[in-house]
């Protein structure tokens, strides 16, 4: 399903140089009309090129007025039903309405730290530029499987 | 000074160590340079084409880690089944490496807060939420297959990115900038001496020098025509954005290719191409025919025509799709995966709380990856519990790191008994090396070039977790290259003009040509990204074996596609931009064109049909062990556009016997 911006909700990310949608699509696809010469509706973002969707809803996900949804591949799935999320800190909720209106929410854990709380280095060892050409890493996280030498044939 | 449209502001920057691509394996290395060349000046630099929070294959998120080792396997056993899933030719080498790595990288991704489900001593099932033992201190992970473990990853990327991206520090970081090319080395011209790109979002070419260069930018998506051709065209099984430049940039700066003959077509959910995994592994779910028959039963005798690989516990992936096809051929479709069955059993065996949360992870599995398989359930108005779900065989994919294993041929471990010299030395081209590591680990066979994930062949399954693990391999030897060449000074073969010319050759012809007719799409002096992306897909669906022949070429049939293909590359100096995003769509096109020739020109080159299911050479319709259980690797030739195709040995490294006991 490509993602749609709604009208009424889209506040251009208050005239900033790039919305938030544009941040994140990894395909390139979110884009602010300034002028409003390209759909009508200045300084409202839009999918400039839905059938390249991959619906992965990082702009869904991302935008802070919750103005995107999806309105699912017109080629394929009949009209009616939704999926949509609300993304907090640790979990994101899901709504999700079906073409006959049944309904059904779920909440799943989205992570176990604060964002932003990874010290990536903190409590971590040096690396020992001795023993840069050897196997494993710089440090160890009780993860190395050293293996049975005996199922090496050629060795 | 800011570029104008047509003509860029030209960026020139040098610095020791770049990173191409954001993605698992960009993150991975990310992480690992940043320790081992703490102290040592050197420069480093990660560009992304997108937002690393939302970039490569994980953007969406996943619900499973397919690759964790855990401490009761052996490396050896997942190279054992690394092997027989394709077809045998593989590098034991660089899965035993990426086995003996990978747990270290999954062991970070939940300290840093990935949820990993675990199980209780009665062996209940939890999500990741309930700070239960972590995997390094002996928790318990929630197995969905011998390999996979269960995860709430709705934002594996997010938390991944963010431990990259502290570890680099923003300033060592440039995001929306697409790099298309990388620049051979004036004083050597197997020597890589830096990369070219520009950004998206901004008038501005970026001209990088540097001595080792990661080049980690995915697999590649839409060369084959999809079977949804409107809006659906998005919902490509893998992320439409990987375009193949991992592999074109590789091929054109001479580094040498592997299996790219291999490719992968997932069997999923009908259109949505939402996972089977789980389905099969977690609920145990069966895929029927039309009238409920399962065709892995079915069919059984004919895994027997394809020893050993048949014959193992988990025949490979593309003998599973040979099995269904012959339903779906003989008219016993659509194929079925029976949801409602399954869901009925696994009722009958868990405790109550478990059956609560057993419809939760059902859809959760979708929800974490794959959110346009529940657009279409809703759609549909399709609820497991009561009604099953289509299965089939999607548009053919390439990649590395996934059930595939074509890619670029790279120096392995030196300590795990790899040869050192080749066995075979007919047709391969000299300058190359013999053996399987000849130096850094990671390296591609041109000096300076690494790669890591989808971009290293050979080695399929590493999945998320094994392309970090990769990059970080990777990451260590190119910190070590940097510190044995500290006087290097890399030198591009190509002026810097020149470069920029090439890169804004659609943006000219646009510029030129735009008011020769009045429809700006029908021009007789360009064409459009988008079109030239609908001839190649459908050169390559009608002519090498995509879903509209049932996956099926011969010879005949290549030699018209390699002519059609000809004239493609000529068009594609004529593709327009009319814009910064359409310039982005006319290079990712241009690397496809690339990446569909190799794929092209190695099936021609094997003899035989070595993954049915996948593709069938109908002129040479069988598995060919005595001649054929080799490796297939090539070169470009970036100035005569001719590929040179060559055998290179297979050895076991680890004894395969043991799959069939």
């Amino acid at each position: 399903m490509p993602t749609f911006v709604r009208t009424e909700k889209c506040d251009g990310c208050k005239g900033q140089d790039k919305t938030a949608c544009m941040y994140i699509c990894p395909h390139d696809l979110m884009k602010l009309d300034k002028d409003g010469s390209e759909t009508g509706h200045a300084m409202k973002a839009y999918n400039q090129e839905p059938e390249q969707c991959w619906e992965c809803y990082s702009c869904v996900k991302i935008c802070p007025q919750q103005a995107i949804e999806a309105r699912h591949y017109a080629d394929i799935v009949p009209l009616g039903g939704s999926v949509q999320p609300l993304r907090g800190s640790d979990s994101i909720m899901w709504t999700i309405k079906f073409r006959n209106g049944t309904l059904k929410r779920f909440k799943f854990p989205i992570r176990t730290t604060p964002e932003g709380s990874i010290d990536p280095y903190g409590g971590k060892p040096e690396a020992d530029l001795a023993k840069i050409e050897e196997p494993g890493f710089f440090n160890q996280e009780n993860g190395y499987r050293t293996g049975d030498p005996s199922e090496l044939i050629k060795v | 000074m800011a570029g104008e449209f047509g003509n860029p502001e030209v960026v020139e920057e040098e610095v020791d160590i770049l990173l191409i691509g954001g993605g698992m394996a960009c993150c991975g290395a990310a992480y690992e340079v940043m320790r081992w060349a703490e102290g040592t000046d050197l420069k480093i630099r990660l560009v992304d084409k997108a937002a690393m929070d939302r970039s490569g294959a994980v953007a969406m998120g996943l619900s499973a880690i397919n690759t964790y080792i855990g401490p009761d396997q052996d490396p050896a056993d997942y190279t054992r089944m690394v092997s027989n899933d394709l077809m045998g030719i593989t590098r034991d080498d660089l899965a035993y490496d990426v086995g003996r790595h990978v747990d270290e990288s999954v062991h970070l991704f939940e300290e840093w807060g990935l949820p990993i489900w675990k199980t209780d001593e009665n062996g209940e099932r939890f999500d990741g939420s309930k700070g239960m033992t972590p995997l390094k201190d002996g928790g318990k992970p929630v197995r969905s297959g011998k390999w996979q473990i269960m995860i709430n990853g709705e934002s594996y990327k997010w938390i991944v990115a963010e431990a990259a991206k502290k570890a680099l520090g923003t300033d060592n970081i440039q995001e929306r900038i697409f790099i298309v090319k990388l620049v051979n080395d004036k004083n050597d011209s197997n020597r890589v001496a830096g990369a070219v790109g520009f950004s998206t979002r901004e008038d501005k070419v970026f001209v990088y020098k540097a001595k080792a260069i990661l080049l980690a930018a995915g697999g590649c998506v839409n060369i084959f025509r999809p079977r949804s051709v409107g809006e659906g065209t998005g919902r490509a099984w893998y992320p439409v954005w990987n375009a193949g430049s991992t592999y074109a940039m590789a091929a054109e700066a001479g580094a040498e290719m592997t299996l790219m003959e291999n490719r992968f077509v997932p069997t999923r959910f009908k259109d949505g191409y939402g996972p089977v995994g789980a389905w099969f592994l977690l609920f145990k779910s069966k895929a029927t025919n039309a009238t409920g028959e399962v065709y892995m039963d079915r069919n059984k005798e004919m895994l027997d025509d394809y020893p050993p690989y048949g014959q193992a516990a988990v025949p490979a992936s593309c003998l599973r799709n040979h099995l269904m096809l012959k339903e779906m051929k003989e008219g016993r479709g659509p194929i079925w995966m029976d949801t409602v069955s399954a869901l009925a059993a696994l009722r009958e065996t868990l405790t109550p709380r478990e059956v609560k949360h057993l419809e939760a992870e059902a859809w959760e599995d979708f929800l974490d990856m794959c959110i346009g398989q529940c657009g279409i359930w809703v759609g549909e108005n399709i609820e497991p519990e009561k009604k099953n779900s289509e299965l089939m065989p999607t548009e053919p994919y390439l990649l590395g790191s996934h059930s595939g294993c074509c890619g670029i041929w790279v120096s392995g471990p030196t300590d795990v008994g790899a040869p050192t010299d080749e066995a075979y030395s007919e047709g391969i081209p000299e300058h190359l090396p013999k053996g399987w590591n000849w130096g850094y680990r990671a390296m591609t066979t041109v000096t300076g070039l690494w790669t890591a994930g989808d971009g290293v062949g050979a080695s399929g399954h590493k999945f998320s977790s094994g392309s970090h693990a990769e990059g970080r391999m990777a990451a260590k030897a190119m910190v070590k290259y940097c510190l044995d060449h500290k006087d290097l000074k890399p030198e591009l073969d190509t002026s810097v003009e020149d470069l920029v010319a090439e890169i804004y050759q659609p943006v000219r012809n646009y510029m030129e040509h735009k008011d020769y007719s009045t429809a700006i799409d029908i021009n007789p002096h360009y064409i459009t990204p988008k079109m030239l992306q609908f001839r190649l897909q459908k050169i390559m669906d009608e002519y090498v074996a995509g879903v509209a022949t049932y996956y099926t070429t011969n010879a005949h049939m290549m030699e018209v596609a390699g002519e059609k293909i000809d004239m493609l590359k000529e068009d594609a100096q004529k593709m327009r931009a009319k814009d910064l995003h359409e310039l982005l769509r006319a290079w990712e096109n241009y690397h496809r064109i690339i990446t569909a020739e190799a794929h092209l020109k190695h099936i021609e080159f094997r003899q035989e049909s070595r993954y049915p299911g996948f593709y069938y050479r109908m002129d040479k319709n069988f598995v060919d062990e005595e001649n054929w259980k080799c490796f297939v690797n090539s070169v470009y030739d970036k100035e005569t556009q001719k590929w040179t195709c060559f055998k290179r040995a297979h050895v076991d490294l680890v004894d395969k016997s043991k799959l069939f006991k």
